[in-house]
């Protein structure tokens, strides 16, 4: 593989890992979303108990 | 939907990239670079054009909804803002044997405007939310976008660069199969901008509903 070659599968790649990172994140933010309205709907519960 | 598209067609671009696109005569196969490089670069200022438009809508219409549609336009800007700095960066390493170039005014003016945007955070997180800070955002936003063609003409207008040139009044300055290349990458990079928009607003607005919820609970 050539310097060149190198560079650019390079360039490819860091679009690639931001899109994984991205949805890695955003994973995490639909677990916590999850979790709030979890305790949220308990709340509600407990409320009208 | 769309994030099938994006991924269908970017898988379909990098492969058109690297197998049946051409060689450049000058650059030879550095240039591969270019198809996900203006590619993300223009769907950054897609992003910011975009976020400027909703912004504009929200000063006109008071309606509340474009302050975050305009703020989330911007967050997905940002984040092609950084890519299109990275990848430049790699293309500037193989071509020029830097990283970075002070004396290119584009790049400079990209960073501007990059630096810019990423500011539209401290200025929308120092300040109360509510409808001054809407207005506030949006202004800030709507200001940006002036910054785009300036960024996009610099290298028009400069005598002495060493950043190519591909787009100018006669047209594309590639062949045909390198121009339709160039075309799926940007096409999917698009949709890709758009799949990210699409759940990181949805996202934002589940945020904003559990808050009000957790405010009428409290």
């Amino acid at each position: 593989m050539t310097t060149a070659e190198k560079y650019v599968t390079a360039a490819y790649l860091v679009v690639l890992a931001a899109v994984l990172l991205y949805v890695v994140i955003y994973t995490f933010k639909l677990q916590r979303l999850e979790r709030e309205l979890a305790e949220l709907a308990e709340a509600a519960q407990e409320r009208r108990t | 939907m769309l994030a099938l598209a994006a991924a269908a067609l970017l898988l379909a671009g990098v492969s058109l990239a690297f197998y049946w696109a051409p060689e450049d005569a000058d650059q030879g196969f550095s240039q591969r670079i270019f198809y996900i490089h203006v590619a993300v670069a223009l769907t950054a200022y897609a992003c910011f054009g975009w976020a400027a438009w909703k912004a504009l809508r929200l000063l006109w219409k008071r309606d509340q909804r474009y302050d975050l549609e305009s703020y989330t336009a911007v967050h997905i800007g940002v984040v092609f803002g950084v890519l299109t700095l990275v990848t430049g960066s790699i293309w500037a390493k193989i071509s020029w044997g830097v990283w970075w170039s002070w004396g290119e005014r584009q790049l400079v003016l990209f960073l501007v405007l990059f630096l810019f945007y990423s500011a539209y955070f401290m200025l929308r997180y120092s300040t109360e939310p509510g409808p001054r800070r809407a207005s506030m955002s949006a202004v800030y936003a709507l200001f940006g976008v002036v910054l785009i063609p300036i960024s996009f003409l610099a290298i028009r207008l400069a005598e002495n660069f060493i950043h190519p040139v591909v787009f100018t009044r006669e047209g594309p300055q590639m062949s045909g199969s390198m121009f339709f290349t160039f075309l799926v990458c940007f096409a999917g990079t698009l949709a890709l901008a758009g799949s990210l928009y699409a759940n990181e607003l949805l996202g934002k607005r589940l945020d904003e509903r559990l808050k009000e919820l957790r405010e009428a609970l409290a």
